[in-house]
C-alpha cells in the first residue's frame, strides 16, 4: 500500500519567521553558502565511510558534544544515500511492474509481503552478508546500515509509483501516443510528472519511517561481533549503555534540529514545487508554501549559472533515432493464456522452493515446540498491538476531531504531529526504561506503550486531516437539525474521518510491530528490561547470533502482520471506500 | 503569419477505411461488437462529420484512423500508410482537451514537435506561430488550470495544428464547453478553414450534436449502434456561413433526427431500441424522475400527448443522444410510442401523467414487470425462494453471458432504480442482495 497524502502539508513552522523580504543578491549568497556547506559535509562524510574497520574499533564512539554535529551529518548522509537507492529501485521496479504483466504478477505480491516484513529482524542477515562482501572495511557495515534504511523506505515508494503508472489519465495517455512520444520522452513528460505528488508524499513518509531504523541499525551486535558506526544511533546506544541522560537529551535535541532542517530545506521546497504536478484542472485554493523555495526562486545569480543547464541539455544532438517499436501483433489469446499459466506455474514453483529452503534451514535445529513458542509470543505481541491501537484511538480520535474542526488549531498542531511522527521514538526509550527501573514497574505492561510511542501520531494527524476536510454543508446541516453528542459522533464525525482513521491506524499498527523488536528489550545502564513477546524473541535471537530462531521469528511476525492486514485493515479499507466516500 | 503550405489539390483519398470491424471484450462470451462493416473515405478539402449516439462506435473509428487502436478486422489506410503507424499525417483534438497540466501553453503546443525531434529554436518559432493563429497570444506562459474551457480547447487545437497534419481528427471537440463558447470556437475554426489558413487538408470530426454537424460539415455519416455501422451518408450543400434559422437548415436537421430514430425494418416494433433480447437487453440508466418529467411535459399543452422529437429536444434543452434513450425507455415500457420523428403517449402514459404518487407507482410496477424481462426475472426468483432473497452477483453473472461487464453493471443499476421506485423489490448495496423486504 502506498500512503495517500491526507492533505497538502500545512504551512511550515519556520516559514513565518523567515518570510521577510530578502534582496535577491542576498538570497544568492545565502543559497550559495548553504549549498557549499552541504558539499563540504558530504565530502567529509564520504571520506569517513571509506576507512578500514580496524580504525573504527580503535576510535569508539565518544560522548563529546563537539562530535555530535559530525555524527548527525553522517547519519543523515546514510539516509539520503538509502533514499537515492530507493528512488532508483522505485523507477526501475515499479515501471517494470506497470509495463509487463508477467513482472507484475511477481513484483506486486512481493512488494506487498516485503512491506509487511519486520525490517529490523533482517539486520542479522544483512550485516553478515555485507561484511562478507567487503571484508575488513567500514564500507561493508555502512552498506548493511544503508540497506536496512533502504528496506524501510523503498516499498511504499515503489507502490505509489506503480499505482500512479496504472492510473494515468486515459486522455493524456492517448495524446502522448497520438503525438508519438518516445518511451523516454513519455516518462519525463507524462509518467513522472503525474506520479510526482504521490511519490513526494511517500518519500517523506519513508524518510520519517526510516529514522527509526537508522537509530536501530548503526550500533548492532550480531553474535560476538559488535559494530558501532559513527552516527547519532551509536551515540545513543553508547549513552544508553552508560546511563548518560545528558547525552541522550543532546541526541534528542540534535535529531530534532536535523529533522527540522531537512524538512525546511529539502522537503518543503519540493512539496511546493510538486504542487504544479497535481492532476487538477483548477488552481488549488491553498497552495503549499516554503520560504526556502521562495528564496531559491528569488535568486539572481545562481539561475544564470544553473538555469542554462536544461537548455544546454536540450540543444545536445538528439539520440540517434531508433527504429520505431511497433506494438507487437496481439498473440492468439489461447496461446497468450497458456504462456500466462506457464509463467504463473514457474513463479509458484519458485515460491514453494523458497519456502522449502526456509523450512529446511529452520528445521535443522528447531522442532515443532519452538514454532509453537514463537506463535505464542506472536499472540502476546498481537494483543499488545491491538490494545495499544485501541487506547491510542480512544485518546487521539476525539482530540484530532476537535483540532481538525478548528482551522486555527489545525494549522498550529498539524506540523507538530507530523514532526512527532517523523521523530524516532526509540531515542526516548532509554528515558522511559530509566523510569521503569526506578519505579520497579512490570516490564510486561509498561514496556508496551513504547511500541506505539512513535506511531500513534499517524492516527492523530490523519484524523486531523479527515476532520478538517469535513464538508461545511454537512457540519451546517448537523447543527441546524441539532445533532449533538453521541449522535453527532456516530452520524457526522466518525463516518467522516473513518477513511483517514483507517490509513492512520494501519500505518500505526505496521510501525508498532516493527517497533516491538526494539521496544520489548531495552538496555539502560547495564540493566536489561524485557517483556515477553515476539519482538524480544527476535531481538534476543539476534544478539545471540541464533540465525534459525531469527528466521523463525521473522516468518511468524510476517505471518501475523499479513494476517492482520488481510483480515482487519483491508476489509475496513474496502468498507471505507465503498460506503463512506464523500463525493 | 499563417502556417499554410499550399495544399496540393489532388483527388486521392486521404483516408480509406475498408470493412472495419472492432470487437471489445474478453473471452469468448462477452464480446461487444462496436463497429461492423464500416467503410469510409476522406478526400481533400472536406469536413466530414461522424454523427451518432453514444456507443455507436464513432469514437472507436476515429481512434482506429488515428492509429491509437488497431481494428479487429479490416484495413485503415491513411495517405496510403497503414493506420497503426503513428508517424503519419494526422493529429487529434480531444473532447477533454487532454492538456498536460504541468506544462505551460507553449510547452503543450510544442509537445508533438518535441516528439518529432524538431530543434528547439524551430520548435519555438512554429509553436508561437500556431498560438498566434489560434488566438492565444499572451497566454504562452500560462498553465492550463489558469485557462477557461474555451481557451484550453484552443490550446488543444494549436497543439494539433502545429505538427502540420494532413488530416485533423476531432473527437467531440466542443461538447465539454458551454453553448456560447462552443459557438465562438466553431465559428473561429470555420473562418480559419474557409480562409485556408490552417495547414490541414481535411477535417474528420465526431459529434453527437446534429446542429453542429449540419453547421460545420460538408458530409455527414450517420451511425447507428449495436453494432456500430453507417446508416446514412448526407451531403450538406448549404453555403457557408450557415444560419441555424434557415428553413433548409431546419429541414436537414429534422431529416437527420428522423434517420437517427428510425428502426431497421426487420426488428420487431416493440423491443427494437435496445440491443439484446429478453433478460439480455442492455438497459440505459434513466431516472424515474426523468421518465415522469418527460411524460408530464408530453401530456401538457401545447403537446397534448404527442410531439416531434426535435422540437421536444430544443424545448427541454436536451441533445439528441440524451433525449432518445428517455424516449426509447418510455417506448419499452409502453408509456409512449415512437414513429419517425414523432413521439406519442400511450393511454397508460397519459394515465401516469395525471395520476397521484401511489397510483403512478402501481402503474409503473405493472408495466415494469410486464415489459422489462429482467425486472420480471428478478421478481420471479425472489418469489420462488423461501428466503425471498437473492445475491445480485447471480443476476450480474447471468447478464454477463449476454453483454460486457460494464453494460451488465449499468443494466442492473437501471433495473435497481426502477424496481426500487416501483417497490417491486428491494436491493441492499452493502451486502449486494436483492430481496422482497419492505423496510416500511
Amino acid at each position: 500500500m502506498a500512503f495517500q497524502s491526507p492533505e497538502r502539508m500545512s504551512p511550515a513552522l519556520l516559514a513565518r519567521f523567515a518570510r521577510r523580504r530578502l534582496a535577491p543578491n542576498r538570497a544568492d549568497l545565502m543559497t550559495l553558502f548553504l549549498i557549499a556547506g552541504l558539499a563540504v559535509l558530504i565530502a567529509h562524510g564520504a571520506q569517513q565511510m571509506g576507512r578500514p574497520l580496524s580504525q573504527l574499533s580503535a576510535a569508539p564512539i565518544s560522548l563529546d558534544i563537539a562530535r555530535l554535529p559530525g555524527y548527525a551529518v553522517l547519519t543523515t548522509l546514510r539516509m539520503f544515500v538509502a533514499l537515492a537507492f530507493s528512488l532508483l529501485f522505485t523507477f526501475v521496479v515499479a515501471t517494470l511492474a506497470a509495463k509487463s504483466r508477467k513482472a507484475e504478477l511477481v513484483i506486486i505480491p512481493a512488494l506487498d509481503i516485503l512491506q509487511s516484513v519486520p525490517v529490523l529482524g533482517f539486520l542479522t542477515f544483512t550485516v553478515t552478508f555485507f561484511m562478507g562482501l567487503v571484508p575488513g572495511q567500514e564500507l561493508g557495515v555502512e552498506a548493511a546500515a544503508i540497506f536496512a534504511i533502504f528496506t524501510a523506505q523503498a516499498w511504499n515508494m515503489a507502490f505509489s509509483f506503480y499505482q500512479s503508472l496504472k492510473t494515468l489519465p486515459g486522455d493524456l495517455d492517448e495524446a502522448a501516443r497520438q503525438f508519438g512520444l518516445s518511451p523516454w520522452k513519455r516518462f519525463w513528460r507524462l509518467e513522472l510528472p503525474f506520479a510526482t505528488p504521490a511519490l513526494v508524499w511517500n518519500t517523506m513518509m519513508s524518510m520519517s519511517g526510516s529514522w527509526f531504523f537508522v537509530v536501530a541499525s548503526e550500533a548492532i551486535t550480531v553474535g560476538k561481533t559488535t559494530v558501532a558506526l559513527p552516527g547519532i544511533g551509536s551515540w545513543l546506544a553508547a549513552a544508553t549503555d552508560r546511563g548518560d541522560t545528558r547525552a541522550v537529551v543532546w541526541a534528542v535535541a540534535t535529531m530534532a534540529v536535523v529533522i527540522i532542517l531537512y524538512d525546511q530545506l529539502l522537503f518543503r521546497p519540493i512539496v511546493t514545487w510538486a504542487d504544479k504536478f497535481r492532476f487538477e484542472q483548477t488552481a488549488s485554493q491553498d497552495p503549499p508554501t516554503s520560504w526556502f523555495y521562495d528564496l531559491l526562486m528569488r535568486m539572481r545569480l545562481l539561475p544564470r549559472l544553473f538555469g542554462s543547464v536544461p537548455r544546454t541539455l536540450d540543444q545536445l544532438p538528439p539520440l540517434p533515432k531508433l527504429p520505431r517499436i511497433r506494438p507487437p501483433k496481439p498473440l492468439n489469446p489461447l496461446l497468450a493464456q497458456a504462456l500466462d499459466w506457464l509463467w504463473l506455474a514457474a513463479v509458484i514453483l519458485g515460491a514453494i522452493g523458497g519456502a522449502w529452503l526456509v523450512v529446511r534451514y529452520v528445521g535443522e535445529t528447531l522442532r515443532w515446540p519452538d514454532v509453537m513458542r514463537a506463535f505464542g509470543y506472536g499472540v502476546l505481541t498481537l494483543i499488545r498491538v491491538l490494545v495499544l491501537i485501541a487506547i491510542a484511538s480512544v485518546i487521539w480520535v476525539p482530540i484530532g476531531v476537535w483540532i481538525g474542526l478548528r482551522p486555527v488549531w489545525t494549522e498550529r498542531v498539524q506540523p507538530v504531529a507530523q514532526f512527532l511522527a517523523a521523530f524516532p521514538a526509540n531515542v526516548l526509550f532509554p528515558i522511559a526504561v530509566g523510569a521503569i527501573v526506578a519505579l520497579r514497574l512490570s516490564p510486561d505492561i509498561w514496556l508496551s506503550p513504547l511500541m506505539i510511542l512513535g506511531t500513534q501520531w499517524y492516527i492523530l494527524f490523519n484524523v486531523i486531516a479527515g476532520a478538517s476536510v469535513l464538508p461545511t454543508d454537512l457540519k451546517e446541516a448537523a447543527s441546524i437539525f441539532h445533532v449533538r453528542r453521541w449522535q453527532w459522533w456516530r452520524d457526522v464525525a466518525l463516518p467522516g474521518i473513518f477513511p483517514y482513521y483507517v490509513t492512520g491506524a494501519l500505518t500505526a499498527s505496521g510501525g508498532s510491530w516493527n517497533a516491538s523488536i526494539v521496544a520489548e528489550v531495552v538496555n539502560w545502564n547495564h540493566t536489561k528490561v524485557e517483556a515477553a513477546g515476539l519482538g524480544s524473541y527476535i531481538a534476543d535471537a539476534t544478539s545471540n547470533g541464533d540465525y534459525p530462531r531469527v528466521a523463525l521469528g521473522i516468518a511468524v511476525m510476517s505471518f501475523f502482520i499479513i494476517l492482520i492486514n488481510r483480515s482487519l485493515w483491508r476489509p475496513l479499507y474496502g468498507f471505507a471506500a465503498r460506503r463512506l466516500r464523500l463525493d | 503569419m499563417t502556417l499554410t503550405e499550399t495544399p496540393t489539390r489532388d483527388d486521392v483519398n486521404l483516408v480509406e477505411v475498408r470493412k472495419v470491424r472492432h470487437v471489445y471484450g474478453k473471452g469468448a462470451g462477452a464480446n461487444l461488437v462496436v463497429l461492423d462493416q464500416v467503410d469510409l473515405s476522406l478526400k481533400s478539402n472536406e469536413i466530414v462529420g461522424l454523427l451518432g449516439r453514444s456507443g455507436s462506435g464513432k469514437s472507436t473509428l476515429l481512434r482506429a484512423i488515428s492509429g491509437l487502436i488497431r481494428p479487429t478486422e479490416g484495413t485503415v489506410m491513411v495517405r496510403d500508410a497503414p493506420g497503426d503507424d503513428t508517424a503519419h499525417g494526422v493529429a487529434m483534438v480531444f473532447q477533454s482537451f487532454a492538456l498536460f497540466p504541468w506544462l505551460t501553453v507553449l510547452q503543450n503546443v510544442e509537445l508533438g514537435l518535441e516528439a518529432q525531434g524538431v530543434a528547439a529554436d524551430e520548435r519555438r518559432k512554429r509553436a508561437i506561430a500556431a498560438i498566434d493563429l489560434i488566438g492565444l497570444d499572451g497566454f504562452e506562459t500560462a498553465y492550463p488550470k489558469e485557462l477557461s474551457g474555451g481557451m484550453r480547447q484552443r490550446v488543444g487545437l494549436a497543439r494539433a495544428l502545429v505538427v502540420q497534419p494532413a488530416i485533423l481528427l476531432m473527437d467531440e471537440p466542443f461538447s465539454a464547453l458551454d453553448v456560447l463558447t462552443a459557438e465562438t470556437l466553431r465559428t473561429d475554426l470555420l473562418d480559419l478553414w474557409c480562409e485556408g489558413r490552417m495547414p490541414i487538408r481535411s477535417i474528420l470530426m465526431v459529434t453527437h450534436n446534429i446542429e453542429e454537424a449540419v453547421l460545420m460539415c460538408d458530409r455527414i455519416l450517420v451511425f447507428a449502434s449495436n453494432p456500430g455501422h453507417i446508416i446514412a451518408e448526407i451531403k450538406v450543400d448549404l453555403p457557408q456561413p450557415r444560419k441555424r434559422l434557415d428553413p433548409a437548415f431546419r429541414a436537414l436537421v429534422d431529416d437527420i433526427y428522423a434517420r437517427m430514430t428510425a428502426r431497421p425494418v426487420a426488428q420487431p416494433v416493440r423491443d427494437g431500441a435496445f440491443p439484446g433480447m429478453g433478460i439480455g437487453m442492455v438497459l440505459p440508466h434513466i431516472s424515474t424522475n426523468t421518465l415522469a418529467g418527460m411524460m408530464e411535459s408530453l401530456s401538457q399543452p401545447p403537446h397534448d400527448g404527442k410531439a416531434e422529437l426535435p422540437t421536444l429536444a430544443s424545448e427541454l434543452q436536451l441533445e439528441a443522444d440524451e433525449l432518445l434513450p428517455i424516449a426509447e425507455t418510455l417506448q419499452l415500457m409502453r408509456f409512449a410510442e415512437i414513429e419517425g420523428r414523432m413521439i406519442r403517449l400511450t393511454t397508460a402514459g397519459k394515465r401516469y401523467a395525471v395520476a397521484e404518487v401511489d397510483a403512478r407507482k402501481q402503474l409503473f410496477a405493472q408495466h415494469l414487470l410486464t415489459y422489462v424481462p429482467l425486472a420480471a426475472h428478478i421478481r420471479r426468483v425472489l418469489d420462488d425462494r423461501t428466503s425471498h432473497q437473492a445475491p445480485a452477483r447471480r443476476f450480474r453473472d447471468e447478464l454477463e453471458d449476454f453483454m460486457s461487464e460494464d453494460y451488465a453493471e449499468k443494466t442492473l443499476n437501471a433495473v435497481v432504480s426502477w424496481g426500487r421506485y416501483a417497490e417491486v423489490f428491494a436491493y441492499r448495496e452493502d451486502v449486494d442482495v436483492f430481496s422482497l423486504d419492505d423496510p416500511g
